[in-house]
């Protein structure tokens, strides 16, 4: 039993250094395939489109792999590189979208809701709390017996205004 | 007017739920070209060599970035003999150069010239020129997702559409067809 937790602890201790990338694909130079690697890891396989180029095994991911290393050696910086991509494939390969005028409402979007919300919040919070002030002078609303029939959709609010 | 604050968040919910019902429908790998109104990539392949076109013409000619810029718009068809959904849509090919006039240049990916010959041989050879992209550089170049792919190039040797995945019939008759007229 114990060797069955071990072996399965081994897995999982295992399981994030797998990818897809073969041995044979490496750079020699340790430093260029670091960057190569973190490259790979913010860039989109256009196939399989939801994996970055190092997790995919799709041959379009090996054959972009295969160029980012080329750029790399050949003195590319890791700009040049996405650029050398962005260029053929457009920015749909880049994983984390660029921040330009296309893409603010992508950006700041939800910023907006959630300031837009926090407003609602703000208002009607201060609403309440002046309605509160107004009942407390005599614990009755005054429009509460306004006995027009037409109100009949028992609505507190609506018979209010 | 009070009730607002309550289909407030209905309405959003709404709009919500809309946007990703059509999102659904979207084909993810639907996407405009990179290229789009540029200048096609600088390539030069070699031929296919020994093709039996069905318009009985031998020569096995290049094709190279020179050969998209002439005049007249013409697509480009990236296609090999192991890809599915290229047999899918040759006969689509085939149709709009033979009974349209359209030129169809190959490109022919990371095949086996013979068995790109059996290929074509099998469905019919309406291709101008076809090239052999051995290594599948050219397809990077041109920024393919996966084979098959179509673009669409005008006189001056621009891309102005990029179809991926097979031409259906209606893709051909209702958006490539009208687009090469519209570049004549």
């Amino acid at each position: 039993m114990r060797l069955f937790l071990l072996a399965i602890l081994a897995l999982l201790l295992a399981a994030p250094a797998a990818q897809a990338i073969a041995p044979s694909e490496m750079l020699r130079d340790p430093v260029l395939e670091a960057r190569a690697r973190d490259l790979g890891k913010e860039l989109r396989c256009p196939k399989c489109q939801n994996q970055s180029l190092d997790d995919s095994e799709a041959g379009i991911a090996v054959d972009l792999r295969r160029i980012v290393r080329e750029r790399l050696v050949a003195g590319d910086t890791d700009v040049q590189v996405k650029a050398y991509l962005t260029a053929r494939y457009g920015d749909f390969v880049l994983l984390k979208p660029p921040m330009k005028s296309t893409t603010w409402a992508l950006w700041f979007g939800p910023l907006a809701v959630i300031l837009l919300g926090g407003v609602v919040i703000w208002r009607s919070a201060r609403r309440n709390k002046a309605r509160l002030a107004e009942m407390g002078d005599d614990g009755l609303d005054d429009d509460m017996q306004d006995d027009n029939p037409l109100n009949t959709d028992g609505e507190w609010e609506s018979a209010k205004r | 007017m009070k009730r607002l604050p309550y289909l407030l968040p209905l309405a959003v919910f709404a709009c919500i739920a809309v946007y990703l019902w059509i999102g659904l429908g979207n084909d993810p790998r639907n996407l405009p070209s990179a290229l789009l109104d540029k200048p096609s990539p600088q390539f030069d392949l070699p031929p296919l060599e020994g093709r039996a076109r069905l318009d009985g013409k031998q020569e096995a000619l290049p094709l190279a970035t020179r050969h998209l810029a002439t005049g007249k718009p013409m697509l480009v068809n990236f296609f090999a003999s192991w890809c599915g959904p290229c047999q899918v849509e040759h006969p689509i090919l085939n149709q709009m150069a033979t009974t349209h006039g359209v030129t169809i240049h190959g490109i022919n990916y990371k095949d086996d010239p013979a068995r790109a010959l059996a290929f074509l041989g099998r469905l019919g050879d309406t291709y101008d020129r076809v090239g052999r992209d051995l290594d599948g550089r050219v397809a990077i170049e041109f920024g393919v997702y996966g084979i098959p792919e179509t673009f669409v190039i005008d006189g001056q040797g621009r891309v102005q559409y990029r179809h991926p995945g097979p031409i259906s019939p209606d893709v051909a008759q209702n958006t490539i067809l009208p687009l090469l007229e519209s570049l004549k």
